[in-house]
């Protein structure tokens, strides 16, 4: 029972940092993409080349994926958005589609369409067993994952509310005519908030494509729309709302498994998610627009 | 009383479009240093596009506008801000979700010195007392006349030589728009800003205003001391009210 917790935890920590990178980008631009599931796939390949080709560390294939998937946000943002700032919303939308088939079939000419894995001989080194607190084993790979959500998360609350980047990123999303008639560079901010939405989840596909080991051209399909999904629960423009509708979610499809629906548990995660925006149709934090002040 | 010696912003003989609809025909206006300024006129007359043109946000077709004899027409507002021209936009549009403080900083963007940025924010507090009152407060829960307030110390952090104010009366209770005015003409004493008042509130606006300019339909009609303005009989039958 607090297995499963500590896995569904685990696994809704990553979905929540893929809802997080959302979250900033749509809070931002005010627009969707479509694109970042892929991202988040390419960021797992990057970690699994660092890690096969170089050495089986987590800071070298984090890095490596935070870097690559920064750039590619860049690139995503000037060629969906930055050029189709006055076109139609869906127009945009259509072209980030246009670039997650791009960055699938790209994947697929590279690496192949069947799924690879880390050998056993290196992953054996990234993972250190498990152990045992009060009758309940946690393996250190969980610890790991954990972990990095955790700071990401940090990092990201202290960068939105505590330096004037961040304020400047809030108010870019509030209202970016007025940010840009006191002279912000609105273009820089819209950038600038894909790639940090990019990093979070490059480095999701990192995290979770270590933990499973199975790197798959798809592999980013079923996230990106559960990061979407998780951030409409979560009240679509709530950083903190996208955190919890996460955890939530990764529990919910844990236990779902505990209790024999395996083959079901993407079901039960939006049936879950369904039944909470049916209840809340605002999300769990809507209503409030929370790319906000810091409350002192 | 203003002095004449130099013209801080001058706009001569623009054109703007909206696509194939002309917003100015022609207009030229000079704003002199230290000197309140008022643009008057009904609703969609190019007022604000005007405003939006000297900010850089509309290019205009024709013509030029120079600040401090540097042309600054097709120049991003990032650049006409730094060179000193702040706007108080149109229903103030304070960021909402930010507090009065970031406000503030948000008005100070273009600037570097943290120290200077400081001092000026205990300014505007002994300017505004409101806005010292409020300042942790988050700005979409003031009342529209210290959003107003919020909004000219706002502009204000950028430390302007030029003021621009879209409609600063509009949405007001009379009794704000009067206090509004006040601040404002102290604002050009204490501060020796210029300003540049868009209105529709004639009456008020020439009040405090040296000059005054006429926009209708996109062209200048008229232009003429404030004091002339308020005893033409075309503008009183127009514009002031006087039957």
């Amino acid at each position: 029972m607090f297995e499963q917790l500590i896995n569904g935890l685990t696994q809704g920590s990553v979905y929540a940092l893929l809802a997080l990178g959302f979250t900033l980008i749509f809070g931002t631009l005010r627009m969707v993409t479509f694109a970042h599931g892929e991202i988040y796939m390419i960021g797992a390949y990057v970690g699994f080349e660092m890690i096969r080709l170089f050495a089986p560390s987590f800071v070298l294939a984090i890095m490596a994926a935070l870097v690559i998937t920064a750039i590619l946000g860049v690139v995503v943002e000037i060629l969906a958005f930055h050029f189709l700032r006055d076109a139609p919303h869906v127009t945009s939308l259509l072209v980030t589609i246009g670039i997650s088939i791009l960055l699938i079939n790209l994947t697929q000419l590279i690496w192949g369409p069947e799924t690879k894995s880390i050998p056993y001989a290196l992953l054996d080194k990234l993972d250190y067993g498990e152990f045992e607190v009060w009758g309940v084993y946690i393996t250190y790979l969980q610890i790991a994952v954990l972990t990095v959500t955790v700071l990401l998360m940090a990092f990201l609350y202290l960068l939105i509310n505590r330096t004037k980047l961040g304020m400047v990123i809030r108010a870019t999303a509030q209202d970016y005519e007025a940010a840009y008639a006191m002279g912000v560079n609105v273009n820089v901010v819209f950038s600038t908030a894909f790639a940090i939405g990019s990093m979070l989840g490059g480095v999701a596909g990192v995290l979770i494509g270590v933990y499973y080991n199975l790197f798959y051209p798809t592999m980013g399909q079923l996230y990106g729309l559960k990061a979407f999904s998780a951030s409409v629960v979560g009240g679509l423009m709530s950083l903190p709302g996208s955190v919890v509708a996460g955890l939530l979610i990764g529990v919910v499809e844990t236990f779902a498994v505990e209790l024999g629906a395996s083959s079901m548990r993407h079901m039960v995660s939006f049936l879950f998610m369904i039944l909470i925006l049916l209840i809340r149709p605002g999300g769990l934090f809507g209503g409030r627009e929370l790319i906000q002040a810091r409350g002192d | 009383m203003p002095t004449w010696e130099a013209a801080v912003l001058e706009i001569s003989h623009i054109d703007t479009f909206y696509g194939p609809i002309q917003a100015l025909k022609d207009v030229s206006l000079t704003v002199n240093e230290g000197e309140i300024v008022s643009l008057l006129g009904g609703n969609a007359c190019g007022k604000s596009t005007t405003m939006k043109a000297i900010l850089g946000l509309v290019k205009p077709r024709n013509g030029h506008i120079t600040f401090n004899g540097r042309r600054i027409d097709h120049r991003p507002p990032s650049v006409v801000v730094k060179a000193g021209i702040s706007p108080v936009l149109e229903a103030r549009r304070l960021f909402p979700y930010l507090t009065v403080l970031e406000n503030l900083r948000m008005g100070a963007y273009t600037r570097r010195d943290k120290n200077g940025i400081r001092q000026d924010i205990e300014r505007m507090y002994d300017l505004f007392p409101i806005v010292k009152d409020r300042r942790c407060q988050v700005a979409s829960t003031l009342s529209g006349g210290e959003q107003q307030m919020v909004a000219m110390a706002r502009a204000l952090m950028a430390r302007p030589k030029l003021l621009i104010m879209d409609e600063p009366s509009m949405g007001l209770s009379p009794l704000f728009v009067e206090k509004v005015f006040d601040i404002i003409e102290q604002v050009n004493q204490k501060e020796g800003v210029a300003i540049l008042l868009v209105e529709q509130n004639a009456n008020m606006a020439l009040s405090i205003a040296s000059r005054g300019y006429v926009l209708q339909t996109g062209e200048i009609v008229l232009k003429d001391t404030a004091r002339n303005l308020l005893n033409n009989p075309l503008m009183q039958k127009a514009y002031l009210g006087v039957a």
